[in-house]
């Protein structure tokens, strides 16, 4: 068996008394799309910050490939090729579209912090942007100032930044939060077509994304991953069922979405 | 095909040259034409005083408007700069070793070195943190330098500072920088160089990245860059060239005291960026302009200038928070709109209600500064004498300032629209 692309190992994370992340272990094989599911507040958001490095795990290791990457800043994890999206539009917004893809290429082409180098005649930087920008679909507003884009685009110009730099392991937090129905339909096509030949890890609440985008779901309950299987096997169980529907949602399917 | 996309996404020929190229050539040529028209020996000064503060102030806003950092020391770097080429002046005096084939043309190269040295000492504790630590750390360090100017003698000569002489060395282009219109080519000179310099580099992936940390600094880290060493490396350059202005204020000035060194200078360069407007480039350039003026010529009319200093600075926080740039950029935005008569009535109006207001300032100012120094001297503007015991003086003040006030009002909520 070939190494995991990811590989989480007893990972735990208190914040003062409170904790969080309770020992999950979980392994993410190479090209797999990977959902994370569960219901607010049983630490998601937060599995995503100790694996990109934003927090630092109480105990725990995270492995990407062969390589430790918990402990790491996230910095240097985004340069080993782990690159994660945010659950709030997190662009730099005084920039146009185009700069903001501009600066998500930048390090994986070699630029560093160069400061003897025009950006203007730095032609691979330039062609990289155009491909991210047509990729996701946003060339048409490539010299907009991304404050000014309508809420589903910035959606889209925070998948882009996180593609842009060519990482082989991508975290989306809720992708498609707060979208309507035929945004949502777009940005899915979109992650599947951004993605191909990726592993992906997806939290998302729209359970139809979430069964129709994964190819293995995992279900996080109070910092534990309680269940972990393809997606009929969630579906069919019963711990599941219960844990994350709670009790007055006996019978509201997880079809729905939560957002 | 990709060939093709970029081509389109970047902007074309033409429109690069117009934003990019020819603003500099513009400014050649304006600094060529102006010793043609023979200034006086003081506007001579007043320009070089103008082109190292341009410099200086622009080496400021690589922090605050481009990078995001709020700095109250930035004196510290024009000072060491400035102490660092004087120093130089004086070795190129004595001939020492190799200084004696140095020019003195090249002294700001030393500022340069010097600036950028002092910006990578104190910039590694100080640029680990943005924001309100950043500031109060520069404020902290600005005081300790300066006091330690006073302290060590021997480096920063006391309270006379350092003097030299700039007739020295090997001449460079034909000029002996001694009088004071040969003088003015050297500022012209740097002044070019170092705002191509410094406009070059916000074209840079590191200045472009200065700016990503300014928007957004967690997510910089998300694509790979260390904020904390985007900051540092800027924080060296902008050093660099407020050391690059202490050069040539070194060879201008002749003389460098620690009170360069302090926080008056490093609260007026502060001003110079703000008031000229940190979001675009040139901005403070034009706040060098208006505010070295009004430090030279302003306090010949009143002895409260600086009181329309502080004035102006709080009318542009307040009113115009992008600054002299910004109100240019929105005059002309407002000129090429369709309904241009609507919104120049508008200024207008606007206009007329600042200055009823200003002119209301003005002489509750004078008649009091007057009044508390001017051993009961009476303010006669145009020959009307407003004696301070007189209630007409104060009702016409308070009935200009509430007046502009009113007009202002009545006009300003929609200027507000208009220019956001």
């Amino acid at each position: 068996m070939s190494t995991p692309a990811l590989s989480i190992r007893d990972l735990t994370k208190n914040f003062g008394p409170a904790e969080i992340i309770r020992g999950v272990t979980l392994d993410i094989p190479p090209g797999e799309r990977h959902a994370i599911i569960g219901p607010n507040g049983a630490g998601k958001s937060t599995l995503f910050n100790l694996i990109s490095g934003l927090h630092r795990p109480t105990s725990g290791s995270v492995h990407l490939g062969s390589q430790k990457i918990s402990g790491r800043k996230a910095h240097e994890i985004n340069r080993m090729g782990l690159s994660r999206s945010f659950q709030v539009s997190n662009i730099f917004a005084n920039m146009t579209v185009r700069e903001n893809v501009r600066c998500a290429v930048l390090w994986s082409l070699g630029t560093g912090y160069s400061f003897w180098r025009n950006i203007g005649n730095l032609k691979h930087v330039q062609e990289r942007t155009a491909e991210v920008l047509e990729t996701v679909g946003l060339i048409d507003k490539a010299s907009l100032p991304a404050a000014s884009l309508p809420y589903a685009d910035q959606r889209t110009l925070e998948i882009a930044i996180t593609i842009a730099g060519g990482a082989d392991v991508i975290l989306l937090d809720e992708p498609t939060a707060g979208m309507s129905h035929s945004e949502t339909e777009r940005a899915v096509a979109l992650i599947e077509r951004a993605t191909r030949g990726k592993t992906l890890i997806i939290v998302e609440h729209d359970m139809s994304v979430v069964f129709g985008l994964s190819d293995r779901i995992s279900v996080l309950v109070y910092g534990e991953v309680i269940a972990s299987g393809p997606p009929e096997a969630i579906r069919g169980d019963a711990k599941v069922r219960e844990a994350y529907l709670g009790d007055e949602a006996e019978d509201s399917p997880m079809v729905e979405g939560a957002a | 095909m990709t060939d093709t996309l970029s081509i389109s996404l970047a902007p074309s020929q033409s429109e690069k040259f117009r934003t990019r190229v020819l603003p500099f050539l513009i400014m050649a040529a304006v600094l060529v034409v102006i010793p043609l028209t023979g200034p006086s020996r003081t506007t001579y000064s007043l320009l070089n005083a103008i082109g190292i503060n341009m410099v200086f102030a622009l080496s400021y806003n690589m922090l605050l408007g481009r990078a995001g950092l709020l700095s109250f020391g930035h004196a510290v770097y024009f000072g060491l700069g400035g102490y660092a080429a004087m120093h130089a002046m004086q070795a190129i005096e004595t001939g020492t070793g190799l200084w004696s084939i140095f020019p003195v043309f090249a002294l700001p190269l030393v500022g340069f070195a010097g600036g950028a040295l002092a910006g990578a000492v104190i910039g590694w504790p100080s640029c680990r943190r943005a924001g309100i630590p950043f500031a109060m750390i520069s404020l902290g360090l600005a005081e300790l330098v300066a006091a330690a100017g006073f302290m060590f003698t021997s480096l920063f000569g006391g309270e006379e500072g350092v003097s030299g002489d700039r007739m020295n060395g090997p001449e460079l282009f034909g000029l002996s920088l001694g009088p004071i219109n040969e003088v003015y080519w050297f500022i012209a000179a740097w002044t070019l160089i170092g705002t191509v310099a410094m406009f070059a580099f916000t074209r840079t992936p590191l200045g472009k990245m200065g700016e990503a940390v300014r928007d957004n600094p967690e997510r910089v880290e998300f694509v790979g860059y260390d904020p904390q060493r985007v900051r540092y490396l800027i924080f060296i350059f902008a050093g660099g060239f407020a050391g690059l202005a202490g050069g040539m204020a070194a060879v201008n000035y002749e003389i460098f005291t620690p009170e360069t060194l302090s926080v008056i200078p490093s609260g007026f360069v502060l001003l110079m960026a703000y008031v000229g407007g940190i979001r675009y480039f040139a901005g403070p350039m034009l706040g060098a302009v208006l505010l070295t003026y009004m430090q030279s010529n302003l306090s010949d009319f009143t002895e409260a200038w600086l009181l329309y200093l502080g004035l102006l600075f709080m009318m542009i926080v307040m009113f115009a928070p992008s600054g002299l740039a910004g109100v240019l950029v929105s005059i002309s935005q407002g000129l090429q709109s369709p309904d241009r008569r609507d919104i120049l009535g508008r200024w207008a109006r606007y206009a007329a209600g600042a200055l009823l207001a200003f002119t209301g300032i003005v002489i509750t100012i004078e008649v009091a500064v007057r009044e508390s120094s001017g051993f009961g001297e009476v303010f006669e503007p145009f020959g009307f004498a407003l004696a301070p015991d007189n209630p007409v003086t104060w009702l016409l003040a308070l009935g200009l300032v509430g007046a502009g006030g009113w007009v202002m009002r009545s006009s300003g909520s929609d200027k507000e629209e208009a220019s956001s």
